[in-house]
């Protein structure tokens, strides 16, 4: 379990160019959630994320790891960045090794397991994200942008980490590679029961996938619920430059009109539900 | 940690140094440099002190933002003065074995240290109060003339101004791509030199990519805007002097008239 507490974050305190990025934060991860963080650009997601294992140092704040505080002397943060897997936004930017197998192998490496395990953690990991055997010598370079984010995510699945924090990891993909990536991250989220943050721009995605939506607006949290409670508000959500699932205009849209919906629906299957419902009672 | 170099870098904020035409702080730069050479007494220590105090109060620039940025040349500046503590001959005010201390020697290295100081922050209040792109402008207009003997001024100018825009660029992703592979457990802090070394393969194979992915780019996109070297290219906001760019220089050759003079005054009085 993650637990932030108040925590703040200013980029190049004590220069000219200080930049408060994060402003009283305090969020609670329980283990098994899936989360959803969205925020408009610049709204500090990412910086929020970089917290959770330690990558940075908050200006101010605590933030603890099953009770622990992970800033404290004699806690290791390498070992935390192990359970907290984090996927960097465009993390194909990070590959670096001579074929798509040793890249996928730097982390458990680093976790200094025997070579057997490591082998056997990448093959499992490059084969939840749908990267195929013919592809494991082939050097990172040569890949198209959806297989090398797909390679660089196994990179930090074959850590098997606890939580995996992910920063848009369907930036610039086309809408089936999107649907391929989210779909394997909630596969393994069952399988494994590990807890998952996913940022992402995308409401619909968000909607789908997440039980707990996190909205960050300059710096704070605005929001923080059930994702249905949250997009219940999609008119302030408007006003910090978000929006709601289209569908969920529609379902509003209808019962301003009169339609006797039980409420507004997030995603288009339960509008389908509701809209059964509805004229079937007729 | 990168970020903390402050050297040559710029300080927005509004004064009149920053105002001024960058090529006038350019020939003031150059003059000033000059001018280190030019007096030998303490006096003209003292006023070339006062002269560069005045400057740095009337920059905004805080002195302490400038000591941050000397951090990483103070080992040159006491390494030149141990040096010219220990090898300078003359009365010899201390000895221990080989090892001489004389009292020109303290005094040589006091001043070249003094000397190389000022050296360091006349130049750094420049690029503290000019924009990277100003600069650039500055030298491209000033050094204009030297086109007649064939020197490709235009070209070193594009050059050195994409130079000082993709270093903030690359000081980032380094960053970034540090952390990423942070974040896949690589550690930069511990280990053997061998390891540490190894330890810097994930981070300079990206870098490097990404550096010729950006110049492939930066290349494709000058190209598609007809970038064609300095043949009919004008410029949107071309350089004008001010009526205090003239005061600048009307200073100047007063700060240098008043060198001579004060090292002049010096050598008949001690
Ligand atoms: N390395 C940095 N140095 C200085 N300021 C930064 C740095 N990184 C981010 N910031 C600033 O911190 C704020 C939060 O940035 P952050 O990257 O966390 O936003 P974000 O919500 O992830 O945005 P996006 O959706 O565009 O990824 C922004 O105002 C940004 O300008
Ligand atoms: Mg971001």
């Amino acid at each position: 379990m993650l637990y932030l507490d108040k925590v703040n974050y200013i980029y190049q305190k004590g220069t000219a160019m200080e930049m408060p990025a994060l402003h009283d934060v305090s969020i609670e991860i329980r283990d098994g959630e899936f989360i959803g963080v969205i925020g408009h650009t610049g709204s500090g997601k990412s910086t929020l994320i970089q917290h959770l294992n330690g990558l940075v140092k908050p200006t101010s704040g605590n933030i603890y790891y099953n009770g622990r505080d992970i800033w404290d002397e004699d806690f290791s943060r390498k070992e935390l960045r192990t359970k907290v897997g984090l996927v960097f936004q465009y993390p194909e930017y990070q590959l670096f090794e001579t074929t798509v197998e040793k890249d996928v192998e730097f982390g458990p490496t680093n976790m200094k397991l025997p070579k057997l395990e490591v082998q056997m953690r990448a093959f499992e990991a490059l084969k939840t994200v749908g990267i195929g055997e013919d592809l494991y010598d082939v050097s990172p370079f040569d890949l198209s942008g959806g297989q090398k984010r797909r390679v660089a995510i196994a990179g930090i699945l074959a850590m098997r980490p606890e939580v995996i924090v992910l920063d848009e990891p369907t930036a610039g993909l086309d809408p089936c590679g999107r649907d391929e990536i989210l779909e394997a991250i909630a596969r393994i989220r069952k399988e494994r029961n590990i807890t998952v943050v996913l940022v992402s721009h995308s409401m619909e995605d968000v909607a789908r996938y997440v039980d707990r939506l996190i909205v960050m607006d300059h710096g704070m949290v605005k929001f923080d619920g059930p994702t249905k409670e949250v997009f219940q508000n999609y008119e302030e959500l408007e006003k910090i430059g978000l929006a709601a699932p289209q569908v969920t205009y529609l379902t509003a849209a209808l019962m301003k009109k009169g339609v006797p919906l039980p409420g507004i629906a997030t995603t288009v299957e339960e509008a389908k539900e509701m809209l059964k419902a509805v004229t079937g009672a007729r | 940690m990168l970020r903390d170099i402050t050297l040559g870098q710029y300080y927005p904020t509004d004064s009149v140094i920053h105002r001024l035409d960058p090529r006038v702080k350019l020939t003031a730069t150059l003059l000033f440099i000059v001018s280190m050479f030019l007096f030998h007494s303490f006096l003209g220590y003292a006023v070339a002190g006062i002269c560069l105090a005045v400057v740095i109060v009337i920059s905004h620039v805080p002195f302490r933002f400038m000591m941050k940025g000397l951090k990483t040349i103070w080992f040159l500046l006491i390494f030149t003065m141990i040096f010219n503590i220990f090898l300078t001959d003359g009365t010899i005010l201390f000895q221990w074995k080989f090892i001489k201390i004389s009292q020109e020697g303290l005094l040589t290295a006091a001043f070249m240290g003094l000397r190389l100081f000022f050296l360091i922050i006349g130049s750094s209040l420049m690029t503290l109060t000019t924009t990277p792109n100003q600069l650039t402008t500055g030298m491209e207009t000033g050094l204009r003339w030297m086109k007649v003997i064939h020197v490709p001024v235009h070209e070193i100018a594009m050059m050195m101004s994409i130079a000082l825009r993709f270093i903030p660029i690359l000081m980032e992703e380094t960053d970034k791509i540090m952390k990423a592979q942070q974040a896949r457990g690589a550690d930069f802090e511990e280990g053997k030199l061998m390891d540490r070394v190894r330890a810097l393969v994930p981070v300079f194979v990206p870098l490097f990519v990404s550096a010729f992915r950006r110049a492939n780019e930066l290349a494709m996109a000058m190209e598609a805007r007809c970038y064609r070297g300095d043949n009919g290219r004008t410029s949107m906001k071309p350089l004008k002097y001010a009526a205090r760019d003239g005061i600048a220089y009307v200073i100047m050759v007063l700060f240098l008239v008043l060198i001579v003079f004060t090292d002049k005054i010096a050598a008949l009085i001690f």
